[in-house]
């Protein structure tokens, strides 16, 4: 990956993170679990998928189901960014005029499915990816699952019935930042080892810095793992990322920060990201 | 013409339907074959299925998905109300063995709740057939209307020549004055038996075949209410939630009350056996709902004692 193209999208998830941290307040939003998946979110939306305001309705577009649904304000942040809907939109957050709240919604240009209960999406995607491959196109179908999510058996069921009809257009990505709703995973119920768990149920699996640039590029761009298997791409994240003062804490999964709060973290947020953008970048902010 | 050749038909003559099942084949052993990739075997994972045919669904596709009915409505509810019924997409369920049909099964597989559980889901259509014919003549509307559809499924043989089916319309077999028995599925073949026995001790007896219970037949059943007639709530299914229910809150949205008889499972589940045995164990063979009617009319004159010979149910997965 080019400098210039880390930069880029480096500066753009910055204006993502500010979304978020923007939507921390008047009611809150799940703030460390959406920082986590940012960057990941960034990079498919930005660079990597075949989706963009343009092709919304194209049967061949590729897909991205966000099956950890409260990190929405980092899908809203990065529609927003992106033209997928006007900025302003944002500020009707639970407000009864718009369907924007703590979980997607297909009301929202670019949303493929509501999702909020855990461990559904992995199924519905799988049944879009099936479709897909039954009219001969091939297109990305993938899906975002949290870590704690994985704690339901549906995930593993729907990986167990996409290995067994080979579908190898299904890609299943875990936003791995090492925390459930309200204690660390390997706490409450462990998971790793992680990889090897999803090869047992037959998927191709590579492991990632889920902040890395670089590193998305290079495991995205090799999809598919596997002609006859669904692939997985763990992304090890922070819960938290940007923000070192709420970074890795289980009390900052759900967040509803005062105005005076937010000034203060949006000034810690530049000060974090200060090393990687020009000063262009931030006279702006 | 029977369930399987209905459904490989239809699926030729539209791209769109698809057949989905959680490993439960007995109606549709044949399909793997001529339907190929649009025959989809997601093995014993009902919640894979539902949320993989609302996937299917969001593509334009309509899966018409199989498994036994308390497994669906039951483990896979979740997905059913939040992928099928919030996505308001046209996945058509297809249960099987619902209500006394388990017959011998036992209590895990009992879908007495299945009514209940799916009308309460906002876009859901609850549909149940007298028999094959009824079911053959309700499922071309049921799979080409662009609503969520819940089928109790039921191939048993018919002993009534049905009317030609109408969406939303239930099937008005007679009219009477004393007593009219409201009912659905697979007890319409023994609410005919017992309406010919209550004829015969000299009642004049209605008889509805409801056929859909969301949307209900409200005129039908309004006019039926007042008739003045002793109402009889004929179902195997939980008093709780189901027609008997319905009902209820349809006379209470018209300001009406009614003299009602439920003939239902109150607060059990039923004695699992052969089905003859759990219709005379369980008191709803034709025999024995003639003798409750009358016994709620206080006839002392009729016994109405000649045992009902059931039919018995050939089940299989």
């Amino acid at each position: 990956m080019t400098s210039e193209k880390k930069q880029a999208l480096s500066e753009l998830a910055l204006r993502v993170r500010e979304h978020i941290v923007r939507l921390s307040t008047d009611g809150g939003c799940f703030t460390g679990a959406s920082l986590s998946c940012a960057d990941l979110l960034v990079y498919l939306y930005a660079d990597f998928l075949n989706v963009h305001p343009g092709n919304l309705t194209d049967p061949e577009r590729d897909y991205l189901f966000l099956s950890k649904g409260h990190d929405v304000p980092a899908l809203y942040g990065t529609f927003a960014e992106l033209g997928f809907m006007p900025k302003e939109r944002l500020s009707n957050h639970l407000k009864s005029n718009d369907s924007i709240y703590w979980h997607p919604n297909r009301a929202v240009p670019g949303v493929e499915f509501h999702s909020g209960s855990l461990g559904h999406l992995p199924s519905v995607a799988l049944g879009v990816a099936l479709d897909a491959r039954m009219r001969g196109q091939n297109q990305k179908v993938i899906v975002i699952t949290g870590d704690g999510e994985l704690n339901e058996g549906t995930c593993w069921e729907a990986l167990l019935v996409a290995s067994a009809h080979k579908v190898n257009n299904l890609t299943i990505v875990v936003d791995r930042n090492h925390f459930q709703a309200n204690i660390a995973t390997e706490d409450l119920i462990p998971l790793e080892p992680l990889a090897p768990k999803f090869e047992a149920f037959g998927a191709v699996v590579k492991r990632i810095d889920g902040h890395d640039f670089a590193a998305l590029e290079e495991a995205f761009t090799a999809l598919p793992f596997s002609p006859d298997k669904p692939s997985v791409i763990i992304c090890d994240t922070v819960r938290g990322r940007g923000l070192p003062s709420i970074e890795r804490r289980a009390d900052r999964w759900f967040c509803n920060f005062s105005s005076e709060e937010i000034t203060s973290l949006l000034k810690e947020l530049h000060s974090q990201e200060a090393t990687n953008l020009t000063s262009e970048t931030l006279t702006v902010r | 013409m029977n369930y399987e050749q209905l459904i490989h038909e239809t699926a030729l003559a539209d791209e769109r339907l698809l057949v989905m099942t959680a490993e439960n084949r007995a109606l549709i052993r044949n399909l793997p074959g001529p339907l190929g990739a649009r025959f989809i075997d997601t093995g014993i994972t009902e919640q894979t299925m539902i949320g993989a045919a609302a996937g299917l669904a969001l593509r334009g596709r309509v899966p018409v998905v199989h498994a036994l009915a308390t497994f669906l409505t039951l483990r896979a509810f979740e997905f059913i109300r939040t992928d099928v019924g919030i996505g308001n997409l046209p996945v058509k369920i297809s249960a099987f063995v619902p209500g006394f049909l388990s017959d011998g099964n036992g209590p895990t597989h009992q879908a007495i709740e299945d009514v209940s559980l799916m009308r309460g889901i906002p876009g859901m259509t609850v549909f149940a057939p007298a028999d094959e014919q009824d079911m053959l003549a309700m499922l071309p509307a049921i799979w080409a209307s662009p609503s969520p559809a819940y089928v109790r499924v039921n191939t048993r043989p018919a002993t009534y020549q049905h009317e030609p089916f109408v969406m939303g319309k239930a099937e008005i077999v007679s009219e009477g004055t004393d007593i009219t028995i409201l009912t659905y599925g697979m007890l319409f073949e023994q609410a005919l038996i017992a309406k010919d026995l209550l004829t015969e001790a000299g009642y004049s007896v209605g008889l509805v075949n409801l056929r859909s219970l969301k949307p209900l037949d409200t005129e039908a059943v309004l006019n039926v209410v007042r008739g003045g007639s002793l109402v009889v709530t004929l179902e195997d299914h939980f008093q709780t939630g189901g027609l008997y229910s319905i009902l209820a809150e349809l006379l209470l949205e018209n300001e009406l009350t009614a003299k009602v008889l439920p003939l239902a499972l109150k607060e059990r589940w039923y004695k699992p056996g052969l089905l003859s045995e759990v219709l005379e164990y369980e008191g709803f063979t034709g025999q024995h709902i003639a003798r409750r009617i009358g016994e709620r009319l206080g006839d002392g004159v009729h016994s109405f004692g000649a045992k009902t010979k059931v039919v018995e149910n050939e089940f299989a997965e």
